[in-house]
């Protein structure tokens, strides 16, 4: 039994936890965007964290459901409604063969998570059923969904009508946003005023973010330290030899227009990188909207472990709450 | 060499073995990162080799920062000292330079580049001192290449040419990134080559391009059975010019499942590469053609 699809949405992916292990290939960790909420929606249906979902972006899809099933909607504030009644979002809810699934307008929020009862059953590509659009790995034949396929459903118990999340266990970004950077990597390379011009600048939201990386504008541009180039590095100061990239750090093309690179990033490349975007702080970025205007802030590497440890307590007390 | 250690926010540890390309770089970061591989540290979750450094991807709840860099840096003493001897293999990629794909890509960003008015290859042929696009052709498939990283999109390779530095070739990358780039395009960026496993952005000057897929994510082509991605580190490559016609008829032995690239076992030192350039590369050839 399956899920039809009427309509895809913008750009709805398969996704779960990620798939680790290949980035030595270049191949991303890819998974939820915002991993806290997709596992805040497993947790909703009887779903362990780790099954596959679907992620939907500013749009939501709609869904024909051939089986009943339990459902929760969490994430980004994207209204669902089932044959054309609201339902809560963060909040379980039945629906019973034959139904359909849709969404209103997005309210705050980029991207929502739909988890069934039994999880999004698509085969597993090295280990994860994530949809890796660029690779053509993973999800419905390596891409988004579309409309006529049917999304094969897992088995599970479901879980009771009506549990939800408490207001205190969701988590989204303010506005402005704030995204917490532990300096380093290639830092060096720009100048002292430019360092201090990143974190006190405003920064906004640029139309290209994606899953492979938020870029942000409106900051000063960037001046670097003066220097040789290194022999295979290219001429422009923000070019650096071709090395590996970080899940988060920020790299800067150009010395322009800042990018934090997300799940599905390219895993390695020639620009320089000034550091990264704490562990703690990337399920937020997924929820940048284009415009959101957006502020860097310095931390340590202490600070970066106690909010790494303060997201942990988080989702234990989600599991707490929903066991 | 100046070895350099960055975290990378709370979950990676940087490890630059030099600022600049070398292949004493290369052999450094390679060996340090099986080092790491072999060890087999808990928390460890990923350890990526890269041209002239690599990454090691961590969880800080199982092992704390300060005590995952100290473990890395207790790897590179041993590193300095080991032998830099590959056993390996060499493979004959067939490459269809000045192709009409990639020329129409070229055209429809020449707003990006640096000289709009000419192509890639009569670029890279005239800011390197040749005289004509051919004699830069010959140039870049006369002497093998070594894969110095694979990434960037799944299964790209990045490749070093085995020539002294003298003769290295260096091409800027793109002033602004392109959106597109077919799949199979032969890329130029730095002092790297490159293969484009699949078709997307890019940065690098376009020459030309391959009929032969590297990587496979339905494991269909018949050499990409084992595994999706064709690539390893320290894979050496020798380019292959091939004209339209022998582009069509590899695309067609690719189609029918029937292709199989030339791929001979080679063994890389590089202590006697560096004594004798020419030599060693002559006995790579050999490798590739005497059977």
């Amino acid at each position: 039994m399956a899920i039809k699809v009427l309509n895809p949405g913008l750009a709805t992916t398969v996704q779960d936890q990620g798939r680790p292990g290949y980035f030595h290939l270049g191949i991303p960790v890819s998974g939820a965007m915002d991993s806290y909420a997709l596992t805040a929606a497993n947790l909703l249906v009887g779903n362990p964290a780790t099954a596959a979902g679907l992620e939907a972006v500013f749009l939501g899809p709609q869904l024909e459901f051939q089986r009943d099933a339990t459902v929760a909607i969490t994430g980004a504030d994207l209204p669902p409604k089932l044959d054309g009644e609201p339902r809560p979002g963060w909040t379980a809810f039945k629906v019973r063969a034959g139904q359909v699934l849709s969404f209103d307008y997005l309210k705050s929020g980029a991207r929502a998570y739909i988890a069934v009862s039994g999880g999004i059953d698509t085969p597993l590509a090295l280990g994860s059923r994530s949809t890796y659009a660029l690779g053509a790995l993973g999800g419905m034949h390596g891409r988004a969904i579309a409309a006529g396929d049917l999304l094969p459903m897992g088995d599970g118990p479901g879980a009771d009508d009506g549990r939800s999340v408490a207001p205190t266990l969701r988590r989204m970004p303010g506005n402005p946003a704030e995204l917490r950077v532990l300096p380093g990597l290639y830092w060096r390379l720009i100048t002292e005023q430019a360092g201090r011009n990143f974190f006190d600048d405003e920064w906004k939201v640029a139309p290209e973010a994606d899953r492979i990386g938020y870029r942000f504008r409106g900051g000063r541009p960037f001046s670097f330290e003066p220097r040789e180039q290194p022999f295979g590095a290219g001429s422009d100061p923000s070019n650096i030899v071709d090395g590996c990239y970080q899940y988060g750090s920020i790299q800067v093309p150009g010395g322009s227009e800042p990018i934090v690179l997300h799940r599905d990033a390219v895993s390695g490349g020639g620009y320089f990188t000034l550091g990264a975007v704490i562990s703690a702080d990337m399920d937020l970025v997924g929820q940048l909207q284009p415009h959101t205007p957006t502020r860097f802030v310095k931390v340590d590497m202490q600070a970066a472990l106690a909010a790494r440890k303060e997201r942990a307590a988080q989702i234990a007390r989600l599991h707490d709450a929903l066991s | 060499m100046k070895t350099r250690y960055s975290f990378g926010g709370d979950e990676h540890i940087f490890v630059e073995m030099d600022e600049e390309m070398s292949l004493d770089a290369f052999f450094k970061a390679l060996t340090m990162s099986k080092a790491v591989r072999a060890a087999d540290i808990d928390g460890v979750t990923e350890v990526c080799p890269a041209n002239a450094s690599f990454q090691v991807k961590f969880d800080p709840d199982r092992i704390s920062p300060e005590e995952m860099l100290a473990r890395l840096k207790a790897f590179e003493d041993e590193a300095g000292t080991a032998t830099k001897r590959l056993d390996t293999r060499i493979i004959e990629i067939p490459v269809y330079y000045q192709d009409p794909w990639t020329h129409e890509t070229l055209m429809r960003f020449r707003e990006r580049h640096q000289d709009p008015s000419g192509t890639d290859l009569d670029y890279a042929a005239r800011i390197n001192g040749f005289d004509s696009a051919a004699e830069f052709i010959t140039a870049h498939h006369s002497a093998p290449w070594f894969v110095s990283m694979v990434g960037f999109v799944a299964g790209l390779p990045f490749l070093y040419q085995l020539v002294d530095r003298d003769r290295q070739l260096q091409v800027p990358k793109y002033l602004r990134p392109r959106t597109d780039t077919p799949k199979h395009t032969v890329g130029y960026g730095g002092c790297f080559s490159c293969i484009y496993s699949v078709r997307g952005a890019g940065g690098y000057q376009m020459f030309g391009i391959t009929p032969m897929p590297i990587y496979d994510p339905e494991q269909s082509v018949s050499y990409l059975k084992d595994f999706m991605v064709f690539f390893r580190p320290g894979d050496i490559v020798k380019w292959k010019p091939i004209d339209r016609a022998e582009f069509d008829r590899i695309t067609a032995e690719v189609a029918a499942n029937r292709y199989s690239p030339r791929i001979r076992e080679v063994s890389f030192d590089l202590d006697d590469f560096k004594a004798d350039i020419d030599g060693t590369n002559a006995r790579l050839m050999e490798a590739l053609h005497g059977d």
